[in-house]
């Protein structure tokens, strides 16, 4: 019953495992993710794409898979590592065992090796090069493989996983159907968002905020976007390097000259850096799991929260005006800003969560507040 | 927000002795705590009337009072020390509620103390199960719904209204589910509600509504006064909701939650410490989730650390008690560095890349009678826990570190399961052992998890290893096992004896020629050839994100070692694993000081141990920790990476002392008294020997294995006699026999349990006393410690007795033997190190009972007595230096009286026959220390939650025998005030001296009689001296009783002081 399969490093380094996903090969970055609950969310988030990811957690599969967890229309990963799939899954929610969810998705996965001594060699190595195959292929294939990936600097992902087409979205966050009902929020704002690989918690839970979202390619030009008289554009969170991503970056300046307010997440803060005039830069292998810690400057407040990035704004590079908000208290890197005159505010990492904890939510009160000043002032002039 | 300065002593109370559901852990919290908040420059005052703590040792607080967990007496420490602050949090219930008390009776605001990590209200809310889950509810979460009894009454009118059973009973302020229970029908819901309201100091109970068979789920939470919040593990509860977490077999983190479930659970997690208030520390939440729907129920929170902060705290090497002192002096969570990582903060969640299983560990056999189905009422005595890199693998290491003899592979002669799937539905301390001899016998993972309630998923993985079981099985020699498979096994966890056992199962039971089994050591070997080795990993908080500095580590089969061995020289210290009765935190005790000894020198020390509840496993005890089975496959995996100068086994109890033969075999240095001369003093035969050649008097005794040689040996010995099976410890099933008829019954049964095994019948020496010794001893001269006398007599354990130091009515003339042949012995023994030994005097002889070439139960309260660190100078001993070079050379003087109370479990394991006996069943102890024996029998009467009555009415019944003895204490008692009755012959002989008592029927004799006076609450004290089984826990022995009055005529004569002993030992040190 059992395949075999092989990851290839680009450092050279084979380990030897079993399938068990699809058939067939993948090349990625391959990235490690310490989260301990929510593969479905992570498999399925944009920004994903073109990264294999290593779980470091080693039951991968203990819940199985259902349509409600899905951050996305599809799984984006471009592999999955784990150290062991357990034989059944158990959750009154799932709908299909991980095995099935992948092979229906088409992603290839390997399990059965030493994941930590892979996430060891990320650490000491950085992010780089992987190849799965499924299958009895030798090693070395797949190393020769990995090292033909050219890797995510310079590469403009938002524009291959963003949507074909605008639309509205409907629908709010996940609730036990035990929770009190939310009331239906009224929606009181118009809120365009780019996708440049958005998770769909972001906008449930904009939704649960008050917004009414429209969902727009990530190639949309301001004016386009600016008819749409939106009370506020939201940037999203997305795969690859944001320097490429000057048609983003040139939108994002149109708004601020409107004075219309931005909120960005992850690529979207990097994107907006990029507007501010400052410069990202690589880490070296990136934060991605469900505890990192982040201080709220102006408040002191420490939030555990999700993130998945392998790029950061260098805020050196900022201009004056631009507040850093959020500080990593791991690694000192810069994890939110505000502008102090303008009405832009953005946060590198994961308010939405999913998966992850909770504790940035506020932050989706805050861009409420940003939009409510901005439209008071404007009934005011 | 950095530390306060407005503080400056901080008074924290301990969780006093061990009983079920309070264990070492608080020792482990509290130590951590005193720690950190010494180094962080505050005096600290400590209570604690254990002695066989850590923390009660006195370089750890600044100012120790190991003195009963009173108001009274806390409050004249409050008087003499003046904290600033008490510091609640640490010391289990018993310092939250003490905290409490002290509080509501106006002794902190008198005396200007602050409560720091958790107020007054918080306590009350979190406790009070009303308030509490009014407070939650309000919040907008959910409970079970239920309703607050204050009696029978109360608990009868909310079944009511609730309209269904079972019913769930939980007090207000205990803890280990303590008078809790399931009421099935309205008998028992009035029986059950009487008993948790006696049990709750608030005399409140809730009456709930079951959710038996919910999933269970808990979260270690911690806060600090900027509201940062992190969960620091989740658990689950493999057992499902009606067990009590501290019976059930829990994994972290938890198996069965999608992320939306799991943030959830966090999200109300957060939610209860806020609105419970909990404005600093560490807390405990615990949840129901209903596996059909996901429907979640809040069950309770514990506003300290507790059993569970201990397990999460090795579980992830996040030291929650350490962080919870700092927290509550001011710092927030940003402001501490992980020690682990060091580059990163305290404020963050662990990450885990492997799977960690506990295991508790139970005691029924002890306790004749007592039921062994587990529900809200936890009974276990100790733990394991075990980490792998999936859930099998920790689960199998959970079960090898037990050291049952039926784990994790079944044993001849021991049936688990009775082959009816219904049974599994009973939670009993077996029901895993049994699901899994149901999966072997070929019942489906469903219908199995369908049975025990357990989840599928669960179910699912022991039915891989029963798998893999499978196929090991069908090979019969070892050459014919692929090295896949091999590697796929122990992968899986499986140890080697495991491995053994499955290769000779077609030859079970066991005909052929032993040399043609396959052994543990053949596996260990052939896989070795192969090279299927294990890898070591680290502990790091993280998942391998960030670097690890702290070598706390754990075995696994993958590709590669972590943490290197350093190229310093080293020593393995093997500690005690699980705590059981007889063997508990005194032996860890003593593994502590020997790493602590070991760090002061140039040797590493390396400690080896399994049970998370311990100060030995906190990260920082040892230079070196392995979170490992105490098996010979495992230590021996340790000793070959990391080649230590040698490895001490006399300080883990039993458990390394069970292991030297095979690691001698193996070629492993141990470090002190030769295992041969271990042998000698364990083997009865071998012993006597040595003692005749130094006429050294044993009690006469002989081995029988047939009932008919025992029948001849009893005869020679002479009646009565105390038989015991060879093989056994802690007194294991022990008995007294008077008479032929009882020894044959006894033989008999013996015989049916382990047939073929010698049975041990010694002469029983009645109505002597009992003396135990503790001696250190470097191969040229042996030092006593201490000699502590018994007050009850031989016959009762020596762990159950009351004893003190110094000796106050043995003659000179004895303690004179006394010390010539401890001396001999230790010589004789060439011992190097610690030992034990105990007698018996009777009439002008002083009998040896037996030698102990190890550290005993002792060694800390012989340490607090006299001041000098016992094992911490042996462990120097073993490492060279002599007795001189550290100037222990006489025996230590001791100054007033140290009197050591046992504690005993009689009311959480209902037992037949609750008497004490030679088996030893008490699980903590307590110190009572005064300059007069009868103050300090007092205090340690006091501290045991005894009652010493002043005035009231006293029972006495006596045999023949003992009637002269009881009738001075009638007279003493009679001239104190005290109203005396007796039964008839007890009465006829005390009247006869014109002291004044009253009749009172046996009860054979019908209404009125005694038990109807007792139940009655009229008797104050009972002074009883029958001759077989009795339902009375708090019965009183003769000597015991003479002890009693002392105490009772030194409370009257003056209120108890109280000293710390800092200021007890300051001239000798
Ligand atoms: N409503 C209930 N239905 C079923 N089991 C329950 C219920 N409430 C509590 N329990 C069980 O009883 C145990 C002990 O209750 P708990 O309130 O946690 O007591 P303690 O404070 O002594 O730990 C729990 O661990 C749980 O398994
Ligand atoms: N011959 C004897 N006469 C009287 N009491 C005895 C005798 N042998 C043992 N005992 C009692 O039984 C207890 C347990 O016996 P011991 O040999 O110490 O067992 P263990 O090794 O389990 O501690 C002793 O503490 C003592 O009170
Ligand atoms: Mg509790
Ligand atoms: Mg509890």
């Amino acid at each position: 019953m059992s395949e075999p399969a092989v990851l290839g490093l680009e450092d050279g380094t084979i380990f030897h495992g079993r399938s068990i996903g699809a058939a067939g090969e993948t090349t990625g970055e391959v990235v490690f993710n310490t989260a301990m609950s929510g593969y479905q969310e992570i498999l399925t988030d944009p920004s994903y794409a073109r990264q294999i990811v290593t779980l470091t957690y080693p039951h991968i599969g203990n819940v199985g898979a259902n349509p409600e967890d899905m951050e996305s229309d599809r799984v984006h990963a471009a592999g999955l590592i784990i150290r062991d799939l357990p034989a059944v899954a158990s959750s009154w929610r799932a709908t299909e065992p991980l095995p099935e969810f992948l092979r229906r998705q088409g992603v290839v996965a390997i399990s059965d090796l030493d994941t930590r001594r892979l996430t060891r060699i990320i650490r000491e190595k950085g992010a780089q090069g992987g190849c799965i195959i499924a299958g009895s292929a030798s090693g070395e294939n797949a190393v020769e493989k990995a090292r033909q990936f050219p890797g995510l600097k310079g590469m403009d992902l938002a524009r291959v996983v963003t949507t074909e087409s605008a639309y509205d979205w409907e629908g709010g966050a996940w609730r036990h159907p035990q929770a009190a009902r939310m009331e239906n929020p009224t929606l009181a704002f118009r809120v365009v968002a780019y996708d440049f690989g958005v998770k769909r918690n972001i906008l449930r839970l904009l939704t649960d905020a008050g917004c009414r979202v429209t969902v727009v390619p990530a190639t949309t030009p301001a004016e386009q976007v600016l008819a749409m008289e939106p009370d506020g554009v939201f940037l999203s969170n997305g795969p690859g390097d944001p320097e490429p991503c000057d048609y983003a970056i040139e939108a994002t300046r149109a708004f601020m000259d409107m004075k219309v307010p931005v909120f960005g997440i992850c690529l979207g803060h990097q994107i907006l850096g990029q507007a501010f005039g400052g410069q990202t830069y690589r880490l070296k292998f990136g934060h991605h799991g469900g505890n990192q810690p982040v201080k709220h400057l102006p408040t002191g407040r420490v939030e555990i929260s999700a993130h998945n990035h392998n790029f950061a704004v260098d805020p050196s590079t900022l201009p004056a005006e631009v507040e850093i908000t959020h500080l990593n208290l791991n690694d000192g890197c810069c994890e939110g800003m505000r502008h102090t005159s303008l009405n832009a505010l953005s946060i590198q990492y994961h308010p939405e969560a999913a998966p992850g904890p909770h504790d940035p939510d506020p932050l989706f009160a805050e861009f409420i507040g940003m939009m409510l000043d901005a439209s008071g002032r404007q009934a005011g002039s | 927000m950095p530390k306060r300065t407005d503080l400056e002593t901080i008074l924290v109370i301990g969780a006093g002795p061990i009983v079920i559901g309070q264990a070492a852990e608080f020792d482990y919290s509290g130590t951590q705590a005193i720690k950190a908040l010494k180094a962080e420059g505050y005096r600290v005052v400590l209570v604690n009337s254990n002695p066989a703590t850590i923390m009660t040792d006195p370089e750890i607080a600044d100012a120790t009072y190991v003195e009963p967990i009173t108001v009274d007496i806390l409050e004249a420490i409050i008087a003499q020390e003046r904290p600033d602050a008490l510091l609640p949090t640490v010391g289990g219930q018993t310092g939250l509620n003490s905290a409490v008390a002290l509080a509501e009776c106006g002794v902190l605001d008198r005396y200007g103390v602050q409560l720091i990590g958790a107020g007054v209200e918080t306590m009350k809310l979190a406790e009070d199960r009303l308030l509490f889950k009014e407070a939650v509810e309000a919040a907008g979460l959910a409970c079970p719904s239920s309703g607050l009894a204050r009696s029978v009454d109360d608990g009868l009118a909310i079944a009511e209204q609730i309209g269904g059973y079972p019913l769930l009973i939980r007090p207000s302020f205990t803890l280990g589910g303590t008078g809790g229970g399931v009421a099935y029908n309205r008998d028992e819901l009035i029986e059950k509600v009487k008993a948790g309201l006696q049990a709750s100091p608030a005399r409140s109970v809730l009456v709930e509504e079951s959710v038996l068979g919910w999933k269970e789920f808990e979260l270690e939470v911690m806060r600090d006064r900027a509201d940062n919040f992190v969960v620091v593990c989740s658990i689950e509860n493999v057992d499902p909701m009606g067990v009590h977490t501290g019976d059930s077999i829990t994994v972290a983190p938890a198996m069965t939650l999608t992320d939306r479930e799991y943030q959830r659970l966090r999200d109300q997690a957060r939610i209860v410490m806020q609105v419970v208030g909990v404005e600093t520390g560490g807390s405990n939440v615990q949840f129901a989730v209903n596996p059909e729907d996901g429907r979640v129920l809040v069950i309770e929170m514990n506003p300290r650390v507790s059993r569970s902060s201990a397990l999460a705290s090795k579980a992830t090497g996040f030291p929650i008690a350490k962080l919870a002192a700092l927290l509550a002096v001011g710092y927030t969570l940003d402001e501490i560095p992980n020690d682990i990582t060091r580059t990163t903060l305290a404020a963050f969640e662990p990450s885990i890349d492997y799977v960690v299983t506990k295991i508790p560990r139970w005691a029924f056999e002890k306790f004749p009678g007592s039921d062994d189905t587990l529900g809200p009422q936890m009974k276990s005595v100790g733990e394991v826990m075990a980490i792998g890199r999936t859930f099998k693998e920790s689960l199998l290491k959970g079960l090898q570190s037990l050291e049952l003899s039926r784990s994790p592979f079944p044993t001849a002669g021991y049936a688990a399961w009775d082959g009816n799937l219904g049974s599994l539905a009973r939670p009993h301390a077996d029901r895993l052992w049994a699901a899994w001899e149901a999966l072997r016998a070929g019942r489906t993972p469903e219908a199995v998890a369908d049975a025990a309630d357990y989840d599928y998923w669960f179910v699912m993985q022991l039915a891989g290893v029963v798998d893999l079981e499978r196929a090991l099985a069908a090979y019969d020699s070892l050459d014919a096992v692929p090295a896949e498979l091999i590697r796929d096994a122990k992968r899986a966890g499986f140890g080697d004896p495991h491995i053994a056992y499955l290769l000779n199962l077609d030859d079970f039971p066991p005909q052929a020629d032993p040399d043609e089994r396959v052994t543990a050591l053949d596996v260990r070997r052939s896989r070795l050839e192969a090279g299927i080795r294990p890898t070591y990993h680290v502990v790091d908080t993280c998942a391998a994100e960030f670097e690890a500095y702290t070598p706390y580590l754990y075995s696994a089969y993958e590709t590669e070692s972590e943490a290197p061995p350093t190229d310093r020289r080293k020593v393995v210290i093997l500690g005690s694993g699980p705590n059981r009765i007889g063997q508990g935190i005194e032996f860890d005790y003593c593994c502590v000081h020997a790493a602590f000894a070991l760090r002061d020198t140039h040797f590493e020390a390396i400690m080896v141990n399994c049970n998370p509840e311990t100060v030995s496993t906190d990260y920082d005890t040892a230079d070196r920790l392995y979170f490992e089975p105490l098996t010979l496959e495992h230590v021996l995996n340790i000793v070959e990476r990391e080649e230590p100068e040698g490895v001490i086994v006399q300080f883990g109890g039993q458990t390394p002392l069970n292991l030297t033969k095979g690691l001698q075999a193996a070629g492993v240095p141990i470090l002190g008294t030769s295992p041969d001369a271990i042998d000698i003093a364990e083997d009865r035969a071998r012993f006597s020997a040595l003692a005749n050649q130094y006429e050294i008097p044993c009690p006469a005794h002989g081995s029988a294995i047939s009932l008919a040689e025992a029948l001849q040996i009893a005869h020679q010995v002479e009646y009565p006699v105390i038989v015991r099976p060879s093989y056994v410890l802690g007194g294991r099933a022990m008995a007294i026999v008077y008479d032929e008829v009882q020894l044959a019954e006894y033989v008999e049964r013996a015989m049916e349990v382990t047939p073929g095994q010698a049975i041990l019948v010694d002469h029983f020496l009645e109505d002597a006393f009992e003396v135990d010794v503790d001696a250190i001893a470097d191969g040229e001269q042996v030092v006593i410690g201490a000699i502590m006398q018994h007050i009850e007599e031989a016959g009762v354990h020596s762990g159950d007795s009351a004893c003190v130091i110094p000796p106050y009515k043995v003659s000179q003339y004895h303690l004179s033997h006394i010390r010539e042949y401890t001396i001999q012995l230790g010589k004789a023994l060439d011992v190097c190190g610690l030992m034990n030994i105990q007698y018996a005097v009777k009439d002008d002889v002083v009998y040896v009972l037996e030698v102990n070439p190890r550290a005993s139960r002792t060694v800390p309260y012989v340490s607090k007595a006299t001041g000098v660190p016992l094992a911490r100078l042996a462990t120097q001993v073993l490492i060279g230096s002599t007795l001189a070079d550290l100037g222990l050379t006489r025996e230590p003087t001791v100054d007033g009286f140290f009197v050591k109370e046992a504690v005993l479990p009689f009311k959480k394991l209902l037992s037949r026959d609750a008497l004490l006996g030679p088996e030893m069943r008490s699980t903590g102890e307590v110190l009572g220390h005064a300059t007069q024996f009868g103050h300090a029998f007092a205090k340690s009467q006091i501290a045991a939650g005894g009652d010493i009555p002043l005035e009231g009415t006293v029972f006495i019944s006596v045999n023949d025998y003992d009637k002269s003895a009881g009738l001075k204490l009638a007279r003493d008692l009679s001239r104190m005030g005290f109203r005396i009755v007796a039964t008839p012959g007890t009465a006829e002989f005390i009247r006869r001296s014109s002291i004044p008592v009253a009749t009172i029927n046996k009860v054979d004799q019908g209404s009125p009689h005694i038990v109807e006076m007792i139940r009655e609450d009229k008797i104050d004290m009972i002074i009883n001296t029958p001759l077989g089984p009795s339902a009375q826990a708090d019965v009183t022995t003769l000597s015991a009783a003479q002890a009693a009055v002392n105490g009772i005529r030194a409370l009257r004569s003056g209120a108890l002081t109280v000293s710390s002993l800092q200021d007890l030992h300051r001239d000798e040190r």
